[in-house]
């Protein structure tokens, strides 16, 4: 049924017109429509398209004529406001991205010429490249990318040393400027710990409890997961330590890594002893029993957060940080004997397993083999971040769907008791982890259920009450879908241990001076001192939604959408390389 | 020698192209000024194509010319002399010329003469017959060739009467830098270029002794032509374009056109040669009853008028289309409009977008660049329906494949010798 409305000296651009046209075709119920000004070429176009009627006679060029095919039952009025709507609204409707986007260093480096920092989330085999590139433009790197050789890693980090430069990573998932967000990172408060750490959740963690614990962090140095290699040899992590030694905003320092190679350990160690801050240090699977002259060593990250704080108010480092554990009351079928772990960070996976293995005094459980982490007595921890689990799949912090498979079938084994899970937040992550988790969690709990089984789920959500997901709202949907939500990952495994009743011995650590103290000389570059002296000027090459938690933060940054050269030929790369050179000779 | 290495090379090439100075001074049957038209002959956009591989829009342009020419009494007759070989097709731009769309010209329509006073050289283009059912998508129909007809007999002839009685002809430059302020980027958008021109040259036409009622048929011809200066600007990039390819050295792009099957390049270096890749089909918008599965695939020679720097190089310079680029508004034209610096050797003093800083519009397309970073050049460009007869069916953007620029690249570095 053919309906004309004439909208009388109501002029609209022909441009803005298609589109209304292309709006109001795609309604319920409207077959075909065409809107245009009353021009008589338009008029021909009306009746080519079969949507020509005589009330169009009468409408003049700045007319605009609405034609409109509708379904027998189908009224005008609603169609008609969604013109009004659309007509009037139309500025909405255009794109309102402003991040500005450059296609070559040239362009960035003129468009920021301030730029100190570069952020390289390029394919692997293009990395060590670019971050050469960037070193050479005199800005320090920091390479989200994986699958870097570690001697390109070396030759990088040798390279940026002579230059006074800082490369952190490759496979550096978290950093923080003064506040500012690099790749998966937080919005922390701004206080006076530093971090500088071989680990992307651990760090994470311990900055997210200190925001939470009324403390605030200058920087965290993520120094990618080889750094403290034998072959690599800390360069980064000393350049880190040296760096917030000397940055006026750092009056504690905390040093997070997975237990390091053991000349490596006793390099940072000395370096650490020599300083004049005080310093807290995590070797994830050490468990220390002193401390010792300014450097304090943690168990777990909690504990790590902990101490810096006291150290951060100037108040004295107790022997034990416990905190009391609510241990709920459990109903478990004598089979229902497993912890099931299913970890989206690494760190975090790993520290689980440590505390784990130290309650059922394991000595071989600990491994690490298809994305294992734990498997001992039926309790598996798994690292589902594990590259066997994230080829040609996004990361579980960015897509839970993995870990849902993990939860259907963990939740089928009638031996598991307790399900344990992170849930991370921060720049970089899901935008509601929780909630996609909420139902499959749900489901799974109901269906134990009618096999007669009580099934628990226990997270560690780790975030801060700034960030852009909501801490509490994230809480309240994983507590509303009967999951009992801890504030940290020590808390969360303490819990499980508690309701599998195993018990985990604390020891209180002694404090005595050192005894390899030795004050050593040792100085910064001027660029890592202007680094940390203030919001980094970032050129993001690569993944876009790190510039936009950049920019979010107030800090300025530059977004290079990379291109392999030439669409990865190496022919024309050739043949470009060779034009650049030609010489004209006569 | 001027120059040592391509970069210097292309700096001389686009020094060429700011210091064009294109001048627009008459309007003339085409075969008076481009002897290749004798006989039976057509000019059609784009690299050379033979008539049974044109696609619907171009073969319905050479019926309308052949029906034009009175070479046939009907499209029957038309169709099958074409069919049978009886007309002789060169590409426009292989005698100066450059034509919109189909591209097809024959010898009796009047083409604009731009002079480009700088090198002295000239080049032509046929004159914008309005919107809707015209030659150029390939309609045909007895309408089409009645309004060809009036525009040899009345509209040519007075225009060149009036630019004769101007003193040197009218300066383009003038014209272009004025529009573009006024949110034109003279391939989609023309209307302050046109209206423009209506200015400088209504004063000259209405001095002229000749019929009122003709007069005011031409007057108003050119206050409802909205795409009027599209044809002008393209013989004014042409020209502009022509006398900067003479340096035959670097990696400048000088023509860019399409036939409806490839898309052609020339580059700085290598002269006369095209490289031709398999032609796009423009995305845009589409008049009521008619979708993408209708579009022809991109043809013309008006993306001259890209590789001088304006149309969808220059997209920030008319907020008035730039939704054009998908459902985006300004933004989006901004970000295309950055994009395209990216493969552009440097920007133009004379032509300043005011919703750009006032930047210059883009200067000097180098292949390098494109093939460097995969970037190709965004061309604005009308939509023609497949089927001849059917006219323009919407508007849109389209790039030209990567291969084009590849196939230069490596033809100029054998020439080079380095491969």
């Amino acid at each position: 049924m053919l309906h004309t409305i004439i909208k009388k000296n109501s002029y609209q651009d022909s441009v803005n017109l298609m589109l209304l046209t292309n709006y109001i075709s795609a309604l319920e119920g409207v077959v075909q429509a065409s809107i245009m000004m009353g021009t008589p070429a338009n008029k021909d176009i009306m009746r080519n398209s079969g949507l020509y009627t005589d009330e169009l006679e009468m409408a003049g060029a700045n007319d605009m004529c609405i034609v409109i095919d509708t379904e027998a039952h189908t009224g005008l009025d609603d169609i008609l406001v969604a013109v009004d709507s659309f007509l009037s609204d139309q500025s909405v409707s255009s794109s309102q991205s402003s991040t500005e986007s450059v296609r070559s260093w040239e362009r960035a480096l003129k468009e920021n010429p301030n730029a100190n920092l570069a952020i390289i989330s390029v394919p692997g085999q293009y990395a060590a490249a670019e971050a050469d590139k960037a070193l050479d433009y005199g800005l320090h790197a920091f390479i989200f990318s994986d699958n870097v050789p570690v001697a390109e890693e070396l030759s990088l980090k040798q390279k940026a040393h002579d230059k006074g430069l800082l490369v952190m990573g490759p496979d550096c998932g978290t950093g923080i400027i003064s506040g500012v967000p690099l790749a998966f990172a937080n919005r922390v408060k701004a206080g006076n710990i530093g971090i500088v750490g071989a680990s992307g959740t651990g760090i994470q963690e311990v900055t997210t409890l200190i925001d939470r614990m009324g403390g605030g962090i200058s920087h965290a140095i993520g120094t990618g997961g080889r750094d403290l290699s034998e072959t690599v040899g800390a360069i980064t992590m000393l350049d880190g330590i040296r760096g917030l030694a000397h940055n006026d905003q750092t009056e504690v320092i905390v040093v997070v890594s997975k237990p390091p190679a053991k000349a490596v350990r006793e390099k940072v160690v000395s370096q650490l002893q020599g300083l004049p801050k005080p310093v807290v240090t995590l070797f994830l699977g050490e468990k220390p029993s002193i401390h010792e002259g300014n450097v304090y060593e943690a168990y777990t990250l909690e504990e790590a957060a902990m101490i810096a704080i006291d150290l951060a108010k100037g108040a004295a480092v107790q022997p034990l940080y416990s905190l009391p554990i609510d241990v709920p009351k459990t109903a478990l079928n004598p089979g229902q004997i497993s912890i099931q772990g299913l970890y989206a960070g690494g760190t975090l996976a790993a520290e689980a397993a440590m505390l784990i293995a130290d309650a059922l005094q394991l000595k071989d459980g600990l491994i690490h083999e298809a994305g294992y982490v734990l498997r001992s007595n039926g309790h598996a921890i798994v690292d589902l971040g594990d590259d066997m689990y994230t080829q040609g799949k996004p990361h579980p912090m960015i897509d839970p769907a993995t870990r849902i498979q993990h939860i259907e079938k963990a939740a089928q084994d009638p031996a598991t008791a307790v399900i344990l899970f992170d849930v991370v937040l921060g720049y970089g992550g899901h935008d509601d982890v929780a909630g996609v988790l909420a139902p499959a969690i749900e489901k799974a709990a109901a269906k134990a259920k009618t096999e007669g089984r009580n099934l628990y789920f226990v997270a560690a959500l780790c975030g801060t009450h700034q960030d852009p997901q909501s801490y509490a709202e994230q809480m309240r949907k994983l507590e509303q879908a009967g999951v009992l939500v801890k504030e940290s990952n020590n808390q969360a495994v303490r819990t499980v241990l508690a309701m599998m009743q195993l018990v985990l011995e604390d020891v209180p650590k002694a404090h005595r001076p050192a005894t390899t103290f030795a004050p050593q000389a040792f100085s910064t570059s001027a660029a890592i001192e202007a680094l940390l002296a203030g919001k980094p000027s970032v050129i993001n090459v690569g993944l876009r939604k790190f510039t936009e938690s950049i920019t979010a933060s107030g800090a300025s940054a530059i977004q290079y959408d990379w291109r392999p050269v030439a669409g990865g030929s190496m022919k024309m790369q050739q043949i470009l390389d060779q034009l650049k050179d030609y010489q004209f000779t006569s | 020698m001027k120059y040592q290495t391509i970069d210097e090379a292309n700096r001389v090439v686009i020094d060429k192209i700011v210091g064009g100075a294109p001048f627009l001074v008459d309007v003339v049957p085409a075969h008076t000024v481009i002897p290749e038209l004798e006989g039976k002959t057509l000019l059609h956009a784009g690299p050379p194509i033979a008539y049974k591989d044109m696609t619907g829009p171009m073969q319905g342009s050479c019926v309308g010319a052949a029906l034009f020419e009175g070479w046939a009494k009907d499209e029957m007759e038309a169709r099958s002399m074409l069919e049978r070989g009886d007309i002789h097709f060169i590409p426009c731009h292989h005698v100066k010329a450059v034509g919109p769309m189909g591209g097809i010209t024959s010898g009796n329509m009047p083409v604009f003469v731009v002079n480009n006073r700088s090198e002295g050289n000239e080049a032509y283009c046929i004159m914008n017959e309005g919107i809707g059912k015209v030659l150029r998508f390939g309609a045909y129909s007895e309408e089409v060739i009645t309004r060809l007809t009036w525009m040899k007999d009345v509209l040519g002839p007075t225009l060149s009467r009036a630019l004769k009685a101007t003193k040197e002809g009218l300066n383009l430059n003038v014209m272009i830098a004025k529009a573009i302020t006024m949110g034109d980027e003279f391939h989609q958008r023309n209307i302050a270029a046109s209206l423009v021109f209506l200015k400088e040259i209504s004063p000259y036409i209405v001095n002229l002794d000749m019929d009122k009622q003709e007069m005011q048929s031409v007057i108003k011809f050119l206050a409802d032509t909205d795409q009027f200066f599209l044809n002008i600007m393209m013989a004014a990039s042409k020209a502009v374009m022509d006398g900067a390819r003479t340096v035959k050295a670097g990696t400048v792009v000088t023509a860019m056109c399409r036939n409806g099957q490839d898309f052609g390049i020339r580059i700085s270096g290598m002269g006369d040669e095209w490289f031709t890749a398999p032609v796009n089909t423009p995305q845009g918008l589409f008049f009521t009853g008619f979708s993408q599965a209708d579009a022809n695939p991109d043809i013309g020679d008006s993306a001259i008028t890209e590789t001088f720097g304006v149309g969808g190089m220059a997209m920030i310079a008319a907020p008035g289309v730039t939704r054009f680029v998908g459902a985006g508004g300004f933004q989006d034209a901004l970000a295309t409009s950055n994009e395209m610096v990216e493969i552009s050797i440097d920007q133009n003093p004379n032509f300043t977008v005011p919703t750009w800083n006032f930047r210059g519009i883009c200067l000097g397309i180098d292949a390098r660049k494109v093939v460097e970073t995969g970037i190709t050049p965004v061309i604005n460009t009308g939509i023609a329906h497949k089927e001849p007869g059917v006219g323009q069916i919407g508007a849109g953007t389209v790039r030209p494949p990567v291969e084009c620029f590849e196939k230069a690249l490596e033809a100029y570095a054998s020439k080079l010798g380095l491969l």
